[in-house]
Parts: C-alpha cells; sequence; structure tokens
C-alpha cells in the first residue's frame, strides 16, 4: 500500500510519470504536450526563484488580502453544545472566494511565460471572476468557459466576470455544466496554445495543473497553521478541518500544512455534493465509490457507466457539481489520511439557514455543505474537540438559488 | 514476417503514385445499423476506415465529432455495438482495413488486454488513442503489437525534432501528423505548402513508415496533399452526416458520394 511521504510535499509525491499512486498523469493529446512541458518546466524554476516567491506572497498579502479571518463561531458552538466550531472566512479574500489564489498564481506564471491572452473554466463562477480579475490586473487578454447551466443559476458573478473586461463563452454540450466547461476550455487550448496561457480552476487535469492550483491554495493553511498557533498555542489534540469538494482546491489547500500531523490529532474531513435527497446522480465519486477512470487528462475516482462514459451530476451547488475530483483527493482516500462523505442538497440549505441565523456569515452552497457536517458531528463531540470549517465562498452568488428554494435571501 | 492490411493498403496506393485516402466516422452515427450502411458504401472509394467509438467527454474534438458521437451515444451506442459494427463490415467483400479511433478511457475501463483480445477478434487492423501520447503508451503500444495491432503514433506541429525522432522509432507501420494546431474540423492555420514541410521533416527521419496527414482535410484542400502517403478526412465526413439528416435526405448517399469526390481529387 502506498503511504503519504513525510519529508515531501503532497504535490510533489508522484512519480516520473506524474502520477499519485494510481492517479493523476497526463493523458493529454500530443498538441498539448509541449505547452504542459513548457509549464512544468517554468513553473519548478519559478517556485524556486526568491523573487517570483516575493512577487506571490506581495500580491497575497496586498491585493488578495491576507490573512483572511479565523473566528470562532460562538452562537452555533452554544446551539449545537458539542465541540467549538470555528471558521477560517476565506471568502473574505478577494473576490469572494479561495479561487483567487490559483488564478493569481496563473496569470504570474502566464506573464513571466509572455502570453497575452489567459483562458478558465468556471462551475459556480468564481473561478471565472477571480480569473478575469487577476488577468485585469497583470493585463491578460480573459476568456472565461462556462456550462449555460451555470450561467443562469450563477449570474453574479457572470455580471462580474464581463465587467472585468472578461469574455463568457457558453458551453452547450453535455449537462451544460462545469464538466462540459473543462472540456471545451482544454479543446480551446488545443486550438490556442503557443499564444495562450490556460488555468483549470480546481485541483484537477493534466498533473502540472494540479500543482500549481494545489501549491497556489496552500495559502489558506499558511495562515490557518500561524492562527491557531496564535490562539490556541499549539495546534490542538483533537482538530477536525472540514472542507467541501468539488474538484478539491480549497480542501486541499485548508489542509496542505497539517498534512504530516497524525490523523487523530488533525482529521480531515472532505464533504461531497450528495445532490437532491432522491437523485441518484450525485457528485460525491469518492463517498460513493465511483471507479476510477480518466477525466480531463487524469486518472481519478469518476462517476461513469460501464463503458467509460462519464455521467451527468446533478447538486444544487454549481461549484461541486463535478463528476470527477482531485487526483490528490484519491490519494487522501487511498492512504486513509483524510475522510469524504456527503451532504445532500437539503442538507446544505438547512445548514446555510442555520449558520446565517446565528451568525454574521454568510456561506455560499459549496462551503454550506461543510457546514453540514460540523452541525451533524458537532453535539456528539466535546468542548475540547476544535472543529474548524472553511468558509471558501460567499453566498451573493446564489442569491437567486436562495430566494428560490427558501422563499428569501438573508 | 507477414505485411498488415495496412501496410497492404498503403502499398498498393503508392503503385498507383496516389496518396491513401481514409475516412473516419463515428460508430453508430446515426444509428448502428446506418454507420455500418455508411461504411460499406464509402469502402469502395476508401482505402482504409478510421471508426471513432464515441466519448462525451472528448478533448481533442471539434464540433462536428463532437455532434457525431453525441448523436451516436445518445442512440445508445455501447463498446459492444461498436465491435459488432467492425465484426459485420469485415464481413463485407469490400472490406477495408479498420482504424478503431478513440479515448483512453473506454479501453481502461474494457481492460486493456480484454479489448485487444476484442479487437483481434472481430478484426480491427490499427488503433488511435488520442489522449495517450508518448512515452505514456509505451507499454500499451507494445501490448498492441503482441495482438498484430499497428498503434498508430500521432505526431503534430509543437512536436520537437528530438520528441519525434523517438516517437517515429516507437511507432509502428503507420504514423498520423496532426496538420495544424487544432482540434478536429479546425481550419488550417497554415498554408499545405507548410504543412508539407512539417511532414517532410518527420518522413525524412524514417521512410519506411508511412505517415498520413489529418485534422482540417476536406475536398477543398485535399488535392495539395497528393505527396503524402495519406490524407485523412472525418469532419466533413460527420457534418454531411449532419447536413443529410437535416434535411431528411439518406446521410449513405450522401456520404458515399462526398467520398468518391473525394478519391477523385487526389487521382
Ligand atoms: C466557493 C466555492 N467553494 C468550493 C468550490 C469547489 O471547488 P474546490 O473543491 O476546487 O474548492 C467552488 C468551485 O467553484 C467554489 O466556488
Amino acid at each position: 500500500m502506498i503511504k503519504i511521504k513525510k519529508d515531501k510535499l503532497l504535490i510533489d509525491q508522484h512519480d516520473k510519470n506524474g502520477f499519485w499512486g494510481k492517479f493523476g498523469g497526463n493523458f493529454i493529446p500530443e498538441t498539448l504536450k509541449k505547452p504542459v512541458e513548457d509549464l512544468t518546466i517554468l513553473f519548478e524554476k519559478l517556485r524556486k526563484d526568491k523573487k517570483f516567491i516575493k512577487e506571490r506572497d506581495y500580491y497575497f498579502q496586498n491585493w488578495v488580502g491576507a490573512p483572511t479571518p479565523f473566528v470562532k463561531l460562538e452562537n452555533l458552538t452554544d446551539h449545537l453544545g458539542g465541540a467549538q466550531i470555528w471558521t477560517k472566512i476565506v471568502s473574505e479574500a478577494k473576490g469572494g472566494a479561495h479561487k483567487i489564489y490559483n488564478a493569481t498564481v496563473h496569470c504570474l506564471i502566464a506573464k513571466r511565460a509572455g502570453k497575452k491572452y489567459i483562458v478558465g473554466d468556471t462551475g459556480a463562477g468564481y473561478a471565472g471572476k477571480m480569473l478575469s480579475m487577476a488577468a485585469k490586473k497583470f493585463g491578460l487578454k480573459c476568456k472565461i468557459f462556462m456550462g449555460a447551466k451555470d450561467i443562469k443559476r450563477q449570474k453574479p458573478n457572470c455580471d462580474a466576470i464581463r465587467a472585468n473586461g472578461a469574455e463568457i463563452i457558453p458551453v452547450y454540450t453535455g449537462s451544460q455544466t462545469l464538466v462540459d466547461a473543462v472540456s471545451e476550455c482544454m479543446r480551446y487550448w488545443v486550438s490556442n496554445c503557443l499564444t495562450t496561457a490556460m488555468c483549470v480552476g480546481s485541483t484537477v487535469g493534466p498533473n502540472i495543473f494540479v500543482k500549481i492550483c494545489g501549491w497556489s491554495t496552500s495559502q489558506i493553511s499558511r495562515e490557518l497553521m500561524l492562527q491557531i498557533k496564535e490562539e490556541f498555542g499549539e495546534v490542538p489534540k483533537k482538530l477536525k478541518l472540514i472542507n467541501c469538494v468539488g474538484g478539491g482546491s480549497s480542501s486541499f489547500g485548508f489542509w496542505n500544512e497539517f498534512m504530516h500531523y497524525n490523523k487523530k490529532q488533525v482529521e480531515f474531513i472532505g464533504v461531497e455534493a450528495g445532490g437532491p435527497k432522491k437523485s441518484k446522480r450525485h457528485a460525491a465519486p469518492l463517498t460513493y465509490g465511483s471507479k476510477i477512470g480518466i477525466l480531463h487528462g487524469a486518472a481519478q475516482y469518476v462517476n461513469q457507466n460501464r463503458d467509460g462514459q462519464i455521467e451527468e451530476t446533478e447538486s444544487i451547488s454549481a461549484g461541486l457539481d463535478y463528476p470527477g475530483v482531485s487526483p490528490l483527493h484519491c490519494f487522501l482516500k487511498d492512504t486513509n489520511r483524510a475522510r469524504y462523505t456527503a451532504a445532500s442538497d437539503e442538507e446544505a440549505l438547512n445548514a446555510y439557514q442555520l449558520v446565517t441565523g446565528f451568525e454574521n456569515l454568510n456561506p455560499s452552497l459549496e462551503p454550506s455543505h461543510a457546514f453540514a457536517e460540523a452541525i451533524k458531528i458537532a453535539p456528539k463531540l466535546s468542548r475540547d474537540i476544535i472543529i474548524c470549517v472553511n468558509s471558501c465562498g460567499d453566498a451573493i452568488k446564489d442569491r437567486d438559488i436562495l430566494k428560490q428554494r427558501l422563499g428569501k435571501y438573508k | 514476417m507477414i505485411s498488415s492490411q495496412i501496410s497492404l493498403a498503403f502499398k498498393k496506393c503508392k503503385k498507383e503514385k496516389r496518396p491513401a485516402l481514409l475516412t473516419y466516422t463515428v460508430a453508430g452515427d446515426n444509428t448502428k445499423k446506418k454507420s455500418l450502411e455508411i461504411l460499406n458504401s464509402i469502402s469502395n472509394h476508401a482505402d482504409i476506415c478510421e471508426i471513432g467509438f464515441p466519448h462525451n467527454t472528448p478533448i481533442a474534438d471539434g464540433g462536428q465529432i463532437q455532434t457525431s458521437s453525441y448523436r451516436a451515444i445518445k442512440n445508445g451506442i455501447k463498446m459492444q455495438h461498436v465491435f459488432e459494427i467492425v465484426k459485420m463490415f469485415k464481413k463485407n467483400k469490400n472490406q477495408k482495413p479498420v482504424i478503431l479511433m478513440g479515448y483512453f478511457n473506454m479501453i481502461f475501463q474494457y481492460g486493456e488486454n480484454k479489448f485487444l483480445k476484442k479487437c483481434k477478434n472481430v478484426g480491427v487492423d490499427g488503433l488511435i488513442v488520442v489522449d495517450l501520447p508518448w512515452p505514456d503508451n509505451k507499454t500499451f503500444s507494445k501490448k498492441c503489437k503482441k495482438f498484430s495491432i499497428t498503434f498508430v503514433q500521432l505526431l503534430s506541429p509543437t512536436t520537437s525534432i528530438s520528441r519525434m525522432k523517438k516517437i517515429v522509432r516507437d511507432s509502428h507501420d503507420m504514423m498520423y501528423f496532426i496538420s495544424t494546431l487544432s482540434t478536429t474540423g479546425g481550419k488550417l492555420k497554415a498554408l499545405p505548402k507548410e504543412i508539407l514541410k512539417n511532414y517532410n521533416k518527420i518522413k525524412k527521419i524514417d521512410k519506411s513508415k508511412n505517415l498520413v496527414i489529418g485534422f482540417g482535410i476536406t475536398s477543398k484542400n485535399i488535392s495539395a496533399f497528393k505527396t503524402a502517403d495519406g490524407c485523412v478526412v472525418g469532419s466533413e465526413i460527420c457534418n454531411k452526416i449532419s447536413l443529410s439528416l437535416k434535411k431528411k435526405q439518406n446521410p449513405v448517399i450522401n456520404v458515399s458520394n462526398m467520398v468518391k469526390k473525394l478519391k477523385k481529387k487526389i487521382i
């Protein structure tokens, strides 16, 4: 059985073919071999370059806004009467979600590569919004690929993308959601790879995209580690880090710095989208034991039929509505480092109501899935146990869905 | 060693001093029966038939081929039907070498060995796997060889010379040059002369290996590629099927006429 090594970052624990155990790799058309190799060489160089790191930190600090707050949810904790519930409000980062870290880094790399254009995929619209923001900041022209269904249900983010001067390319194939947007974006890159950089919106895609994204979002746990040590003096004896998992970028970034702690001390809990209560079209490949397959250039657990056709998913949360999941999380599941579970649409909505009822916090539907799990387990746990939920997105984008489902927004 | 059907097809074309004509259609487009009829009728003119096994998240196909693939999947086409189509096509007296083309997940789910055994049984001559580039395909292409199936390596305008050499060295009796930086069905972004210059770079590495050109080849430009070992036409054919269905015409007749015309342009 494959184990996590202690002396290396998880993103670097792949073999020479790009596999973390059975997961990952580079299942790409020949045309993309060269651009992927160029990007790999450049990224490996830049991450060792002190000037580049300084530049990244400068923008994270002064533009994105670091650190994002780490606070205790006193009322929710008292109401549930069990473990302490804390949250890191990552949605306070510029633009309202963690997607800003990956977007910023990709734009910085694209500048170094001399590219003038950048393209990206988006589901909830946050990856697109952040890429359009960073592209504008760094003087790159930007196109965002987005499923037609998501364009309808995440209008506030679409407005923001357009206001930043980026073009939204609607994708009408398949389920018209994130999975189709990523495919279309990759196809666009095949045709335009000489002039255009591509940003994959999560820790998915060919090996190097998983690495760049995981490296970028790790900023979240770098901040959290300091905040936790400041608050408690040390890493608590029992800490549970709960995060929603779509592609897996926020969760990976939330956990990375704590990777080598014993899981009895720091437990990782990933919450996937279970979809509507009675639906079989969940977006939770890790929770429901989907088979390993290849999607968007990487081997991973993915919802598919016997033939290998990727299956459509259904979730109230556009950001989690994806049939596959990061190879890093497949690896964390198989090595038993993280535990994965799912919350249904209804559970996420209930969690949203409870959290917003008790606290001055407005988590989007994605982190509401994570809160659902916290709410479920907290009452059974003692007060000395610390639960921390990554509140990685702001619910403004979900205004229309929340109004429709709950009759009101806030 | 006995020559493969694929090699024999190229030999025959060389004797006739013309490139081989390769067609690409999607198995099951728009039904299992119709796609077999299309194959049977175009094999009067084509030299090698590429048959796509459709996948619903293709990362290198343009609009026309995607449309064909989604149509086939929607009509219920499964891997098992793809093999049935090949098997029946191979019973036709006019049968031509068959190259299956698709994405690796379908092979992975079937099981590599089981897939190759099945290919052999139904008479598949070659395989193109779009998302299994060199060197990641080394093990699989060796397996293909064991089953006497040609694994067709792809080369693209972004492939460096040093990489080209290694790919050519590891390739079997046929290779595929992607004409232009594009998904299938895109417009040619360079003049045929430029494309042929790149083509000849690869050809020079090993003249004994058959090298075909594909992506963006249509009846409008195919005659410019007469010096190649072979030309692949895919999207234009898939589009013809789409148009025929839209106009409620018989795609079999329309496609067959189109392929006949394509052939005329390269003799
Ligand atoms: C706010 C928010 N959270 C979570 C996700 C899920 O993605 P990931 O698992 O990569 O964090 C998204 C994706 O769009 C998102 O917008």
